[in-house]
Formats: structure tokens, sequence, C-alpha cells
């Protein structure tokens, strides 16, 4: 048994104070995802995820570049990107997907730019590696306070527009004819998504986002039939996937005989990643029962067994 | 045509005398003793104002240069079925729009309950027109009428035992129990309807709008929508203004009728309303109206009746 933990857990695991923030850091950026990404998933907008990942690389690289925080490049630029892309697309309906096209080319153009000039230029040469796909075990300890008051300002934001912002996903016209102030619900959600990814961007790296926003909550919504529940499955899968990956990727470092350790970020988006699909099962296990026992409407009672 | 049109009149008259005080309906009877036929139904009309619920006055939209609505007028009384019939792109969802305050007139006013057509107005239930519920939202039908409670308050839902019962009463009253832990998406198109129609209801609303409730649903679903919406007038005591392209599926349950041609309204019993002269003023070219085993038809056609050839003209309106 001894012999077990050891292999799971390698030496110095618990008591390695990289490992510490690592878990720290991911498990509240995973929280903040995966209670986003359930919206973000449930109103289609996870192309204006992804773009905002992209403004989020430009933001970062362009933060080493005049020597500051990528942190506050992530969140910063992702900020004014998702105000720009509320701008551009709110009045047409097709407008959204546009808008969001545009915002993420000029980003990928920037962070071109920025990333070229990081690397040449400016000593940090691992500024490809850090912005594009994170480096959560270099993370100072320092930044966990400002992480953690960062991830406050979408949770708050959420949970205060809560009900007016399901309604608006379920539909416009009816939040609309409620007197919701839509287009204010919309760029509230737009802020907090944009928080979330420059969050992610710092955990798990800005290319890679979208995966800890999506992959969880699009999981949770297979298995559940209630929102609540669904935030709550995707908080355990993000963060169970968060931490499984940061211990594997603590592990790595032994596995072979070069003693070189394999990035934390593709870990993590793996365990995501195959959560995903067996998330999967047990709807088309019971969609299978459904179509043997002749359809019917009454409602599968294994769904939410799971989710509970 | 005669035998719809009394049957109309008769339920308008009935709708009326329900609501109406004791003090007045006295009054009404007195009126129908002493008056003839056609004075009936002025009376009539005059107790729906005392208690009107809806006052479209003069409303003009016109979008981009174009003009939608031309000064419509008409009002709607408490707890009367009215149907709002016209062709597509007559301007129907645009005036529901107005009445909702989604849309600012270029002229003329709204009043509902009698006060002045505001976004904000919590006396009018909505069903809009094509609502797509995802089938992978995780959502079940008892939340989404939940949501019709308290939808546009901030913060997380609580739960209480009221919420739920005001639910489950509802769910109940358009007969969506069986389906009431099922998620919306995975209903059929008549099951949405009548869980949107429990969405808009649960909040007491004095007027009911409905969007083309009936476009998609296939007819059985749709007399089923048109008879749970009859009973929810008179139970519930909502007015139901409702769209829809066709007005046979509807003359059963309609006190009233609103028809949109062009922008323009006429508006009053099925009677008054759905006649050659009327609707030809409306469409500015001469239609027929025929009376087909109880239903009518509105026929495109030239000033001259008699011109065989013309009873084939394209149908603007099919039963």
């Amino acid at each position: 048994m001894p012999q077990l933990y050891t292999w799971v857990f390698e030496p110095g695991f618990f008591t390695s104070a990289q490992v510490q923030v690592a878990a720290t850091i991911g498990g509240v950026v995973a929280v903040v995802s995966a209670v986003v990404g359930v919206f973000t998933v449930m109103r289609g907008q996870s192309f204006a995820g992804h773009a905002l990942g992209d403004v989020s690389t430009a933001g970062g690289s362009g933060a080493l570049l005049i020597g500051l925080s990528p942190l506050a490049g992530f969140v910063g630029l992702g900020v004014i990107g998702a105000g720009v892309m509320d701008m551009i697309g709110v009045r047409r309906l097709r407008g959204r997907d546009l808008a969001t096209g545009i915002v993420l080319g000029a980003a990928i153009g920037l962070s071109a730019l920025f990333l070229y000039l990081d690397t040449t230029a400016g000593a940090t040469t691992g500024a490809t590696q850090q912005i594009l796909f994170g480096s959560i075990f270099t993370i100072a300890s320092g930044t966990i306070p400002i992480v953690v008051i960062l991830s406050l300002v979408p949770l708050a934001s959420i949970a205060v527009i809560y009900r007016p912002l399901l309604l608006a996903t379920v539909s416009t016209d009816m939040a609309a004819a409620r007197g919701i102030p839509v287009r204010v619900v919309g760029l509230l959600y737009m802020l907090a998504l944009a928080v979330s990814v420059g969050l992610s961007s710092l955990a798990i790296g800005a290319i890679l986002s979208t995966a800890l926003l999506i992959g969880p909550a699009a999981a949770a919504l297979r298995l559940t039939r209630r929102v609540g529940r669904a935030v709550a499955v995707a908080c355990v899968i993000g963060v169970g996937a968060t931490w499984l990956g940061v211990l594997l990727a603590y592990d790595s470092y032994y596995w072979g005989r070069g003693h070189q350790g394999l990035p934390v970020s593709f870990f993590i988006v793996a365990v995501v990643f195959v959560t995903y699909l067996l998330s999967g099962l047990p709807a088309a296990r019971t969609g299978a029962r459904h179509r043997r026992a002749a359809t019917h409407m009454a409602p599968s009672p294994t769904e939410d067994k799971i989710a509970a | 045509m005669d035998e719809a049109q009394a049957a109309v009149m008769d339920e308008a008259q009935a709708a009326v005398m329900d609501e109406a005080q004791a003090a007045v309906m006295d009054e009404a009877q007195a009126a129908v003793m002493d008056e003839a036929q056609a004075a009936v139904m002025d009376e009539a009309q005059a107790l729906a104002a005392a208690a009107e619920i809806l006052r479209v006055d003069g409303v003009s939209v016109s979008l981009s240069g174009r003009q939608i609505l031309d000064n419509v007028s008409f009002t709607v009384g408490a707890g009367q079925f009215t149907g709002l019939i016209g062709p597509n792109g007559a301007g129907k969802t645009t005036l529901l729009r107005v009445i909702l305050g989604l849309q600012r007139p270029t002229g003329g006013t709204i009043a509902v309950g009698g006060r002045p057509g505001s976004r904000r107005n919590q006396s009018i239930g909505y069903v809009p027109q094509k609502v797509l519920l995802d089938p992978d939202m995780p959502m079940r039908t008892r939340d989404l009428v939940a949501l019709g409670i308290d939808g546009h308050r901030l913060g997380m839902p609580l739960r209480s035992r009221e919420r739920k019962d005001a639910v489950g009463e509802m769910l109940h009253a358009v007969g969506a129990e069986s389906f009431a832990d099922a998620r919306v998406g995975n209903l059929s198109g008549g099951e949405q309807q009548r869980v949107l129609i429990a969405h808009a209801l649960i909040s007491r609303p004095q007027l009911l709008l409905l969007d083309e409730p009936l476009a998609n649903l296939d007819i059985r679903s749709g007399q089923e929508i048109i008879s749970l919406l009859g009973r929810i007038a008179g139970q519930h005591h909502v007015a139901v203004l409702l769209s829809a392209h066709e007005i046979n599926p509807l003359l059963p349950v309609l006190d009233r009728v609103v028809y949109l041609a062009a922008g323009r309204a006429a508006s009053g019993t099925t009677g008054q309303v759905i006649r050659a002269e009327v609707l030809s003023k409306l469409y500015g070219y001469h239609v027929d109206v025929l009376n087909v085993h109880g239903r009518v038809l509105v026929v495109a056609g030239l000033a001259a009746a008699d011109d065989t050839a013309l009873a084939a003209g394209p149908a603007l309106e099919a039963g």
C-alpha cells in the first residue's frame, strides 16, 4: 500500500510550495471557468470565449514587453476586447460571430508581433510557451491574493445577474418583454467571461483557456437537467481535472530516465477531454434504453443521480 | 358566415356579461330589452370599454423609411379573446412589440390597464414567435415556468413552498404536469407552447400576447392550444391577443378580430370585420370573402365580382 501511495503521489508532492501554489490558483481558476463556462455553452458563445483567449495572448505578451505582469495584460486587454466585441456585435443578429472573428484576427496579429519582440528583443525567451500554454508551476505565491480577488468579480457578477441572464439565454425577446435590459446583462456577462478567460490564461495558457472554460461545462450539461446542478458539476469536473493534471505533471518528472517533467496544461486539458467523452456515456445508455422501451416522456432518473 | 358570426357574437356577449358588475349587467339587459339587435352590439362594446385592458390609439411605425403600421387603433376589454389576423408582413409582430414597449411608435399612444405602456409592464404576459429551446439547455419545464415569476429579479432564485405551489398550479392549468421534469428543449412543439404560456401566465398578467403560437404546430396540437387559451381567458380572466395569419382555427374562441393588412387595421367582431367591403378598403384592392362550411376565405379579386375567372385568384387566407 505505501508503495502504491508513493507511486500515485511521487515524493514531495504535498510539501512542494510550487504544487501548493499551482493547486490553489488552479482550483480557483477552475471554479470561475466552470461557473462562467456553463453560461458560455448555453448561450452558444464558445467562439467568443476562444477569441477572448486570443485577445489575452496579445495582452499577456504585450504586458511582458513593457515589463508588466502577464496577468494584468491577460485581464486588461481581455476586458477591452469584450467591450469591443459587444459594441460591434450587438447591432445585428449575425453580427456577434462577425465581431468575434474580427477581434480574434486582430488579436492574433498583435500576438505575433508581441511574441516576436518578446523573444528577440526582450530577455524573456520562454515567453511564447508561458503565454500560450501557461506555466502554473512558476507562479509566485504572492499572486494568489490577486487571483482570488479577481475571481470574485466574475463570480459576483454572475450571481447578481443570474436570473435575468438565464431568461435572456432562453430567449432575448422574453427577457426584454419582462423589462430586462438585455444589452446590459449581455455586456456584464461578456466582461465576466473576459476576466475568467484572463485568469485561466495564467493557469493553463491563453490558447488553452477555452478548454477549461468549455470542457467541464459541456460535460456537466450532459449530466444534469438543472442549471444550478450543472454549475456544481462543472466546478467538480474543472477542479478535479486541474488537480489531477497538476499531480500527473508533477509525477511525470519521475516517469522517464531523463527526469523531464511534462507540461501541466497538457495533462489538465487531456483530463478535461476524457471527462467530456465519458460524460456522453450515461446519455447514450439512457437514450438506447428509451429507444428500446418505446418513446415516453418520463424523465430518466439516472440523469440526476449522476449529477448529485 | 351567419352561423359562425352568430356563435362568435353570442360568445362575445357572454364574455362581456361575465365580467360586468351586477348593476351594469342589469342595465345591459334592460338595454337589450329596449333596443334593436344592432344596438345590442353597441351596448356590449360600451361595456367592454368600461373594463378596457388595452388601448391602441393611432399607432404608426415606420422603420428605415418604410411604413409598417399606419394609424392603427383598437381596444381590448378584460377577459376578451382577440385575434390579430393578417398576412405575413402585415405588421403583426411590430404591433405586438409596440404594445410591449420594445418598439417605439413614430406616432400614437398605447395604454395598458389605463396606464401608458412602458417597457417594464408586468401586467403583460408574452409568448414570442419562434422561441428555439435548446435541447442541450439544462432546464426542466418547471424551471422555465418558475422563471416567469421572478426571472427579471436580480440574484439567485430561492426555493420556497409558495413558489413551488404556484408553479405546480400553473403546470396543472396548462396540462403540463406529465412533462414537468423533462428538459424543455426535448419537448414537442405543442408541449413547448404550453410551457411558454405557463411561463407568461404565472405572473398573473391582465393581458396575454401571443405571436403566431400556432405556426409550426400540427392541426391537432394547434386546436389544443386554442381551446386551452379560450379556457384560460375565461377562468383566469386574462385578455388574450393572439396573432395568426389564419383565422379559421380561431373562430370558435374569438370575441373580436383586429385585421391587419398593409399596415392598416380594422377591428370589431368577426362579422363586422371579415367582410369584402372592410377588407378591400384595408388591402387597397378588391377582395372577396367566401364562406365555406362555416369557414371564411379571403380571396383577391377585381371589382367585377361576376367575372368567374376571378374566383381562382390567389388566396390571401386559405381555410
